[in-house]
């Protein structure tokens, strides 16, 4: 009978409704959890102030968001994708292969990744070494790989508190990790010259290079796949940890988190926007050009969403924690022009 | 009792005359034991309520601790001039609201100066105390209103998030320190504003009614959109699963020949109703975006897909309340000269339909709180933004549902939206509650006992 069911509600479905799919007039949008707030003030905004719809925007993560943009053109396929990373060049291929070809890249501004710990905790001064050493599955003892043995911070760094090891970072599905290993990790074991012993010891560089990234598994960094607000519960559940958060999470949560400084710059707006503070990325959206001109205002909103009024030093995005791009004005141009990726 | 002292004769010679000078009042060691089993038995039992009615009174102490503040909002009342000028050079801009910030500006300094308090912070700063939607609110009034430019109204503005935190305990002066969006010197101002009466603390009908608001304004978001998203749902729930769960189970419970294969249809919608619900939504997505090209985020997909959710919880129960009428009354029906199909529309389906009935809203409430299958549907995010503008928008315009959007408020940066969750949940759990009222009411006043 189930099947039965099932076939007879997608037989009634597709009769009746396929039929009657009315022509779409919000711009859908989906994608990075950390862009969403970005994106959806923006949204609230072109809702109020133009005659089109507030568009709808959708969470789930960069990668997921890049797939479903990926998935063709048409009614039912969504028109930006918002993203925390750049698109990749497989991404591009897949999308070319399901005809969604014109892809205009929009980069709306950075956004700072904190470490951040009870407010109530110690005061942390970090380094990238410090996490590298710190949470590093393998670290370089005597020209030698051991696997990690660090229990408390100041066993890697005598600056740090005498406090346990116990780190929340991003799960992999997060555009967040990809910044955190490569800015924080590879760095840290570039730094630390853990990288050049493992050549020298003679291992083939790039996987001497996938060594730095292997995070411990003994419990002492764990990956978070939620959101952040995970991450804060997990510190509120276990005071002795740390988290990476994004910049504007830290924002509205200054009243429970403290920021520790990363090689002595305390993270802010200014020390991202001037580069001072070493652990930020660029933030994205792609707009498919093939639904410019079919889905009502889309061209009008990918220009709202980076006008100065927005995007700008003094815009609603830079107060809810958006580092603003210094090149905001050759963004509003591509824009404009409609400027393709060329691949 | 008494049989049991009059069993004991039969028992040997030797014990019998000890026994027989028991007497049922004077208990025996095994009479001790058997009772004290009972008695432990019992303590188990009221054990086990009294653990199951803690975590129930505890969850409700959440639920409304930290719900019950969503219902209040923070107003901030001050007579602002439409000024004729201002308003045009507003229009003529990029970001029309943001124009209205220099009216709203100046209005909270006049106010301010009129009830005596003395403030050395920038007008910019002094807006912080208020909701960033205020500006659009005085927009959108200004464009409903034409009339009123260059009069001055008075209008009943949202304070911001963290003033209104202030005034429901959450937050503190020292909380702010860190705090880029409000100071200190703000709450004291707050607090003089309040004795003045300005600041006003009062429920909130929007919170009801509202739509969704950005991340920027979590004071303005409200539940309403998203209810209309979840009550569009379950009319294509009720109108599909109702009639097609209802006829498959008359068809197999009255007509179909007992045979493997029913037995093997029954089992699978046995094994259906157990499905984890994300399932159906991989399954909706593939079958109703993807292959039927539905629009995404809609309620009439969301609808589908819970639609084959519920269908499997409509059949068991609806042929469980088949089977219980009977089967004298098919007999009786047959007996005087009906068709099979007469006897039962004529006389088991009404005899079955409370049962059928409280299934069928036990199924759609399950349907109402679920938030699972509509993740993979697109209707989790910043969706529940637009009013629908008619029936068939209703059904086919992106919209959330309530569970989705409780979810997506416990998701955001900012603790504000954390209270407005526990608020949605009372909201949901009071429709629940009503759904379940009327299937017990249902019940009573139509079940018939044979």
């Amino acid at each position: 009978m189930n099947i039965k069911a099932l076939l007879s509600a997608t037989a009634v479905a597709s009769v009746a409704f396929t039929g009657a799919a009315i022509a779409r007039d919000q711009i859908q949008i989906a994608g990075s959890s950390t862009v969403l707030p970005y994106s959806s003030i923006v949204a609230e905004a072109f809702g109020e102030n133009t005659d089109f719809p507030t568009p709808v925007v959708e969470s789930g993560g960069s990668s997921a968001g890049l797939k479903k943009f990926c998935d063709g053109v048409g009614e039912n396929t969504i028109d930006i994708a918002n993203s925390s990373r750049p698109i990749r060049e497989g991404e591009i291929k897949a999308c070319a292969d399901a005809g969604v070809t014109d892809i205009i890249e929009v980069r709306i501004g950075y956004d700072g990744i904190v470490f951040a710990s009870d407010i109530n905790g110690a005061d942390f001064v970090f380094t990238p070494t410090d996490w590298y050493k710190a949470l590093a599955a393998e670290v370089v003892v005597d020209g030698k790989l051991v696997p990690n043995t660090a229990t408390t911070w100041n066993q890697v760094n005598d600056a740090l508190p005498n406090q346990q090891i116990q780190a929340f970072v991003p799960g992999t599905k997060h555009g967040t990790r990809e910044v955190f290993e490569e800015k924080v990790m590879m760095h840290g074991c570039e730094d630390s010259g853990a990288l050049k012993a493992m050549v020298d010891g003679g291992m083939d560089k790039k996987d001497a290079a996938k060594k730095c990234l292997v995070l411990r598994t003994d419990g002492r960094s764990v990956d978070i796949d939620g959101d952040y607000t995970e991450t804060l519960a997990r510190l509120d559940a276990n005071k002795a940890g740390i988290g990476v958060f994004g910049l504007a999470f830290y924002e509205n949560n200054t009243d429970k988190l403290k920021v520790a400084t990363m090689s002595g710059v305390t993270p802010s707006t200014e020390t991202i926007a001037s580069g001072e503070y070493p652990v930020s990325r660029p933030l994205f959206f792609y707009v498919k050009k093939a639904h410019i001109g079919v889905v009502p205002g889309l061209k009008e909103f990918a220009q709202f969403f980076v006008s100065d009024e927005l995007a700008g030093p003094d815009g609603p995005l830079a107060q809810y924690g958006l580092v603003s791009d210094p090149e905001l004005a050759k963004v509003q141009e591509a824009v404009a022009a409609e400027t393709t990726l060329t691949h | 009792m008494t049989e049991t002292a009059t069993t004991y004769p039969s028992g040997k010679e030797t014990g019998q005359a000890v026994r027989r000078k028991t007497s049922l009042l004077k208990t025996d060691a095994l009479t001790r034991r058997r009772n004290a089993a009972e008695t432990r038995f019992k303590i188990y039992g009221v054990v086990a309520i009294l653990i199951g009615l803690f975590f129930l009174v505890a969850l409700l102490y959440a639920i409304f601790s930290n719900g019950l503040t969503a219902f209040n909002q923070t107003f901030v009342s001050i007579p602002v001039t439409l000024d004729r000028e201002a308003v045009e050079k507003a229009e003529a801009s990029v970001v029309k609201t943001s124009g209205y910030n220099a009216m709203i500006d100046a209005a909270l300094v006049a106010e301010l100066d009129r009830a005596g308090i003395a403030t050395d912070m920038r007008p910019a700063d002094l807006r912080k105390m208020l909701s960033s939607g205020a500006a659009a609110q005085i927009r959108s009034f200004v464009l409903a209103n034409p009339g009123r430019v260059g009069q001055t109204v008075t209008f009943d503005l949202l304070a911001s998030s963290r003033v209104d935190g202030y005034l429901k305990g959450r937050v503190t002066r020292e909380a702010l320190v860190n705090d880029r969006n409000l100071d200190a010197a703000h709450l004291d101002l707050v607090d003089e504003m309040q004795t003045k009466g300005i600041v006003e603390k009062r429920f909130n009908m929007d919170f009801i009614t509202g739509s969704d608001a950005s991340d920027s304004r979590p004071e303005q978001a409200g539940i309403g959109v998203s209810m209309l998203g979840s009550l569009y749902m379950m009319l294509v729930v009720l109108f599909l699963s109702l009639p097609i769960g209802v006829a498959a189970s008359i068809y197999l419970e009255e007509f179909a020949p007992k045979n493997r294969f029913t037995d093997l249809i029954e089992v699978n919608i046995s094994n259906l109703a157990a499905v984890p619900s994300i399932v159906f939504g991989i399954l909706g997505l593939a079958a109703f975006i993807q292959f039927a090209h539905l629009p995404q985020s809609a309620p009439i997909v969301g609808g589908l897909v819970l639609t084959l959710m519920t269908l499997p919880t409509i059949i068991i129960s609806t042929r469980a309340s088949l089977k219980a009428v009977p089967p004298s009354i098919r007999d009786a029906a047959l007996g005087v000269g009906a068709s099979k199909m007469q006897s039962v529309f004529h006389h088991v389906l009404p005899l079955a339909m409370p049962g059928i009935l409280t299934g069928t809203i036990i199924g759609l409430a399950q349907a109402l709180g679920e938030t699972a299958p509509l993740l993979l549907i697109g209707m989790v995010g910043f969706i529940a933004s637009n009013y629908p503008s008619g029936i068939a928008s209703g059904f086919f315009d992106p919209n959330s549902a309530m569970p989705a959007q409780i979810y997506e408020w416990a998701k955001r940066a900012d603790p504000a939206f954390y209270e407005r969750a526990w608020g949605g949940i009372i909201v949901l759990l009071f429709f629940l509650m009503t759904m379940n009222i009327v299937a017990i009411i249902l019940r009573r006043r139509f079940e018939r006992r044979w």
